[in-house]
């Protein structure tokens, strides 16, 4: 195993620990859905979108008092090295689920009683951090359909590698690194609505981990923020 | 964009986000499109907020239409049973349109036939009469202007921004129904029939796209005005 961080603090794609990829969002790129939007998040390219709140079927789904969310997290077969059979895994099924939750306690779902929120997530390219960004472009596809959303979500890794608390970690580093931990965030109301981890953190490690995190995410709500402006309102103030 | 001590100026139609800060200490019930969170006031949407005092309103530049009692509406035919028609009004939920609404009380299904008043495809104007959180809405057609709509092209505007195509007193619509010979049907839940001679309606639904794209900026009545007045020649 090579090592992932020079002796200058310099990652393998040149990035510091504490740097983001590039990011790029575009708001609003399919017509027929009610609500789109796409990521790029490193090497990820993700599309999602929005359809509904439309009338449940089959009719037993529906809830008296509140909208349902269906999500489907997929990735494409040429979005990995291998060719990725189309059938759904296990870790797809898994992140439909984790992305569901965390949007659903975001979105206003006794606005739309009786009624159901379709999110698919279409990975076309994939890279370490994909449901970081899926969850940012998910909740970028949400704010465009209009659908009422306590707050926008957003989500960045971090990870430990070669001893190291890193943020925003590459398909690589999250293969040979010793620790992976996703987190997604409701910036304005300061609260975590996705935490998964895999690996071995000290307590230390784990504080520090947070707090970096949460920080990576500030990052990434000015970048969503600066993407929905421009989409609704054409400029962006500077201020 | 709010944050922390800026909310304490008056305000003119500020950009906002969903989880935006829109007041710090608002009393009584969150305004439509806002919720409260312990005394703090957040918004909901993308879309603008005027702050006047205590009063806050906040515009909303993109969502579903959800049904109003009262509201005008344009809504076509999907399927009908024996005593009713469906009626799809752009909406989350179907309206229902009753038999007895239009054949009167002494409805009988064996009498009457549904199909020959209202057909599946038919476009119809229509009010709400009915509509809460547990029911469909449902529609009366028994009011003047109500009814079948023969002619026309249907054209779709975000339900959020059918106020910007009225404008004050309706002075848009009026704007762009003398500059382009056409009639305006305005349905509260986004769809627009247009009436008149062809080129009229191709420039009507042009200055519609308009709207759809320019709703925030203030200057729109300009820009309509202007966009008229260059391709209607």
């Amino acid at each position: 195993m090579g090592k992932l961080i020079d002796e200058n603090g310099i990652r393998l794609d040149g990035r510091r620990w504490d740097e983001l990829r590039p990011i790029k969002i575009e708001i609003g790129v399919i017509k027929n859905a009610d609500g789109s939007a796409y990521i790029e998040f490193g090497r990820n390219k993700i599309i999602a979108a929005v359809y509904g709140p439309r009338e449940a079927h089959p009719k037993h789904l529906a809830l008296p008092d509140r909208a349902i969310v269906r999500c489907r997290y997929h990735m494409a077969p040429f979005s990995t090295e291998e060719r990725k059979s189309p059938q759904p895994s296990r870790r797809e099924i898994e992140i439909s689920l984790v992305l569901r939750r965390a949007m659903e306690s975001a979105i206003f779902l006794e606005e739309y009683p009786r009624s159901i929120i379709d999110v698919f997530v279409e990975v076309l390219q994939s890279d370490g951090g994909s449901r970081c960004a899926s969850i940012t472009a998910v909740s970028a596809a949400l704010a465009d359909s209009g659908i009422s959303m306590r707050d926008l979500i957003v989500g960045c890794a971090v990870g430990k590698i070669d001893g190291q608390i890193v943020l925003d970690l590459s398909d690589h580093e999250d293969k040979e690194g010793e620790g992976d931990m996703p987190v997604a965030y409701m910036p304005n109301l300061d609260k975590i609505v996705l935490l998964q981890f895999d690996g071995i953190f000290s307590e230390e490690e784990f504080k520090k981990a947070i707090d970096l995190a949460i920080l990576g995410n500030k990052k990434v709500y000015e970048i969503l923020k600066r993407a929905l402006i421009e989409k609704y309102f054409g400029t962006v103030d500077e201020k | 964009m709010l944050h922390g001590s800026e909310i304490i100026m008056v305000l003119v139609r500020t950009k906002v986000l969903p989880g935006d800060l829109l007041h710090d200490s608002y009393q009584g019930q969150p305004p439509p499109h806002t919720y409260k969170l312990g005394n703090k006031l957040l918004s909901l949407k993308v879309g603008l907020v005027e702050i006047e005092g205590k009063e806050v309103k906040l515009i909303p530049l993109a969502g579903p239409y959800i049904p109003r009692v009262n509201d005008f509406v344009i809504g076509k035919i999907i399927d009908f049973d024996a005593f009713s028609w469906d009626v799809d009004i752009n909406s989350i939920y179907t309206a229902h349109l009753p038999a007895q609404d239009v054949f009167g009380r002494d409805f009988s299904p064996q009498t009457h036939s549904l199909t020959s008043q209202f057909k599946v495809g038919d476009i119809l104007a229509a009010k709400i009469i009915s509509y809460d959180r547990t029911k469909d809405p449902v529609l009366t057609v028994r009011d003047h202007g109500l009814g079948k709509i023969v002619n026309g092209e249907p054209v779709k505007l975000s339900p959020s921004k059918i106020p910007r195509l009225i404008g004050k007193k309706g002075s848009m619509a009026k704007i762009i129904e003398s500059k382009t010979k056409t009639k305006l049907i305005i349905g509260q839940n986004g769809v627009i029939i247009v009436q008149g001679p062809s080129e009229g309606i191709v420039l009507a639904a042009k200055a519609i796209r308009l709207i759809e794209e320019k709703a925030h900026l203030p200057s729109l009545t300009n820009m309509i005005n202007e966009l008229l007045t260059r391709e209607g020649g």
